[in-house]
C-alpha cells in the first residue's frame, strides 16, 4: 500500500477523532444569547484596542532570520547521511573541505547577525 | 475478502490503535502532573474523585466536552476552529511515524474456511524512510496552530501570545534541527529503524580500523552524542511550549497567551496537541540516544529466541517480542515525561530576552560546535 495513502488515513483518522469530540461537546449545555458573553477577554472594561494592534517588528525579523538559518541547517542533512560513505570512497577530504566553507559562511552570518544587535530584545 | 481491502483495513485498524494511545496516554499524564505538582510542592493534589484521584481523569474529560461551546464575536471563525485541529493532527502524525516495537511475523492460519496467508506488521503506523525530516516536518506545522489561534480569537493577549510563542517555536527549531545533524553523521540514515538497529549490543565503535568496544556501557547514542542529547532535550521543552518556556502563557502579563477565548473541547484538542508533542519528543529522545524500543545490551534477535525458546518458533514467540520492545519503549518514554514535569515544578520562568538569546546565542552555536567537532572526529577516526 503506497505510503501516501496510508498517510492520508491517517489524517482523516485524526480529523475524525475531532470532529467526534466536537459532536460529543453538543451534548453539553446551551448557548445562551448575551451580548456580554461574546465580548474579547478584558478586565472588566470594553476593548480599546482593535485585534490587529500594532506589534513589535522583531517577530518579522525574528522570522525572516529563521527561514535563512533553518534552509541552511536543512542543507547539512543530505551531507550528514552520507559523509560516512564519502570517507569510504575516500573523498572525505573535499567533501570535509567544501562543508567546511559552507561552515564558514554560516558561522560568519550568525555572528554578522549578533553583531548587528539583531537579536537583541529590550 | 480483497487484498486491498484487507490491506486498508489493517492500516486503519493499526492508525486508530496508535492515535488512541496518543488520545489516551493526555488525561493520564494531566492527572500525573497535578500529582506529580502537589508531590513536588508539598500538597495532596487531586485526591478526592476515586481511589488517589484517578477518576479525576473522566471528571475532567466530562468537564471539557459538557462546557458550553460558543465563540467570541471579533473572533474568525475558519481560524479560531482550525486552530484547534491544527494543534492536533501533526502531533498525531509524528507518533505514527516512530516505530513502536519490533515487527510482528504471523505464520500461515486458517480461519473461517479460508487461508490467510503469513504477515509482517510493522509496530508502527507507517515506515517513512526519511522519518527524520518527516517527523521535524510534520511537527514544525504546530506553530501555524499557534498563530492561526491568536488571530482567530480576536483578542490582543492572544495575538500578543501568539507572536511571542511562534517567535520561540522558530528560535529554538534552528537547535533542535542543527543538533540532530550529529545523530545523522553518526548513524548515516534517516530512517528511524536503521538508526535503532545500530544501538543494538554493548558499545563499539572502531578507530582507524581497529574495533573498540566497552562491555558495561549499552551501545547508545547519547555516549556518542552528550552535548547533541542535552541541547536535543532542552529544545523539545520550548517545542512543546512547557515550563520554563512557557512564555506563549505567560499568565501573569498575558492571562493565558494563544488560547485565552478557548474553552470546552477545543481546550482538550489544544491540550492533547501539546501532551502529544511531548509525548512525540520523549520518543525521539529515546530513539535518537537511548536505544529506541530494545532493551539494553540485548539484541531484539536474543529476545526473539528467548521467546522462541518458551513459546516454540512461530506467531506467539514473535508477537511476544513486539510487545515486549512495545513496553520497553513505553517505559523509556515514561521516564522522559517525569523529567518534564519534574524540570516544569523545579525550574523559574525566562524572560523574552533571556529566552531568545539563549536560544540563539547559546544553544545554537553549541549546536554548531557540536556538529563540527562530531564531523572531524569521524573524519580523523574513519579515515
Amino acid at each position: 500500500m503506497p505510503l501516501e495513502a496510508v498517510i492520508f488515513i491517517a489524517v482523516f483518522i485524526s480529523l475524525f477523532g475531532c470532529f467526534l469530540l466536537f459532536l460529543a461537546s453538543k451534548t453539553g449545555g446551551k448557548t445562551k444569547q448575551d451580548p456580554v458573553k461574546f465580548e474579547s477577554y478584558e478586565c472588566g472594561i470594553p476593548v480599546q484596542e482593535k485585534k490587529d494592534t500594532k506589534v513589535s517588528v522583531k517577530f518579522y525579523l525574528t522570522a525572516i532570520l529563521f527561514i535563512v538559518f533553518d534552509i541552511e541547517i536543512i542543507f547539512m542533512y543530505p551531507w550528514a547521511t552520507s559523509f560516512r560513505e564519502f570517507i569510504q570512497t575516500g573523498m572525505g577530504a573535499s567533501v570535509m573541505i567544501s562543508m567546511g566553507v559552507f561552515l564558514a559562511v554560516f558561522i560568519f552570518g550568525l555572528f554578522w547577525e549578533v553583531k548587528s544587535k539583531a537579536l537583541d530584545w529590550e | 475478502m480483497g487484498h486491498d481491502v484487507f490491506e486498508i483495513t489493517v492500516n486503519a485498524v493499526k492508525l486508530i490503535l496508535i492515535f488512541l494511545i496518543m488520545v489516551q496516554a493526555v488525561p493520564i499524564l494531566v492527572w500525573l502532573e497535578r500529582r506529580g505538582s502537589g508531590f513536588i510542592q508539598n500538597r495532596f493534589g487531586p485526591n478526592r474523585v476515586g481511589p488517589l484521584g484517578l477518576m479525576q481523569l473522566l471528571a475532567d474529560a466530562v468537564k471539557f466536552l459538557t462546557k458550553e461551546e460558543f465563540m467570541p464575536a471579533n473572533g474568525v471563525r475558519v481560524l479560531y476552529y482550525g486552530a484547534p485541529v491544527v494543534a492536533l493532527v501533526p502531533a498525531a502524525l509524528a507518533f505514527c511515524a516512530i516505530p513502536l516495537g519490533t515487527p510482528m511475523h504471523i505464520e500461515a492460519f486458517e480461519m473461517l474456511g479460508a487461508s490467510w496467508g503469513p504477515y509482517t506488521f510493522l509496530v508502527q503506523g507507517y515506515e517513512v524512510g526519511v522519518g527524520i525530516v518527516f517527523i521535524l516536518g510534520v511537527s514544525s506545522l504546530a506553530s501555524y496552530s499557534i498563530l492561526m489561534a491568536g488571530w482567530g480569537s480576536g483578542n490582543k493577549y492572544s495575538l500578543l501570545g501568539a507572536l511571542r510563542a511562534s517567535a520561540q517555536i522558530i528560535s529554538y527549531e534552528l537547535a533542535l534541527g542543527l543538533s540532530i545533524v550529529g545523530i545523522i553523521l553518526m548513524y548515516g540514515t534517516f530512517n528511524l529503524t536503521d538508526m535503532i538497529q545500530l544501538q543494538a549490543g554493548a558499545l563499539n565503535f572502531s578507530v582507524s580500523g581497529s574495533k573498540m568496544v566497552i562491555p558495561f556501557l549499552p551501545n547508545w547514542g547519547i555516549f556518542f552524542q552528550p552535548l547533541g542529547a542535552i541541547i536535543f532535550f532542552a529544545a523539545t521543552f520550548a517545542e512543546s511550549n512547557r515550563l520554563p518556556f512557557d512564555l506563549a502563557e505567560g499568565e501573569a502579563e498575558l492571562v493565558a497567551g494563544f488560547h485565552v477565548e478557548y474553552g470546552g473541547f477545543k481546550m482538550l484538542l489544544f491540550f492533547i496537541g501539546e501532551y502529544g508533542h511531548m509525548l512525540v519528543a520523549s520518543a525521539l529522545m529515546a530513539t535518537f540516544f537511548f536505544g529506541g524500543y530494545q532493551l539494553p545490551f540485548v539484541t531484539p534477535s536474543d529476545v526473539l529466541s528467548w521467546a522462541q525458546g518458551i513459546f516454540g518458533v512461530g506467531t506467539a514467540a514473535s508477537v511476544v517480542t513486539g510487545l515486549i520492545h512495545f513496553a520497553v519503549l513505553f517505559a523509556k518514554i515514561a521516564v522522559f515525561l517525569w523529567l518534564y514535569i519534574q524540570v516544569r515544578w523545579t525550574l523559574p520562568r525566562f524572560r523574552y530576552d533571556q529566552l531568545m538569546d539563549l536560544g540563539w546565542k547559546t544553544m545554537l552555536p553549541w549546536a554548531l560546535f557540536n556538529t563540527i567537532a562530531t564531523a572531524v572526529v569521524i573524519f580523523i577516526t574513519q579515515s
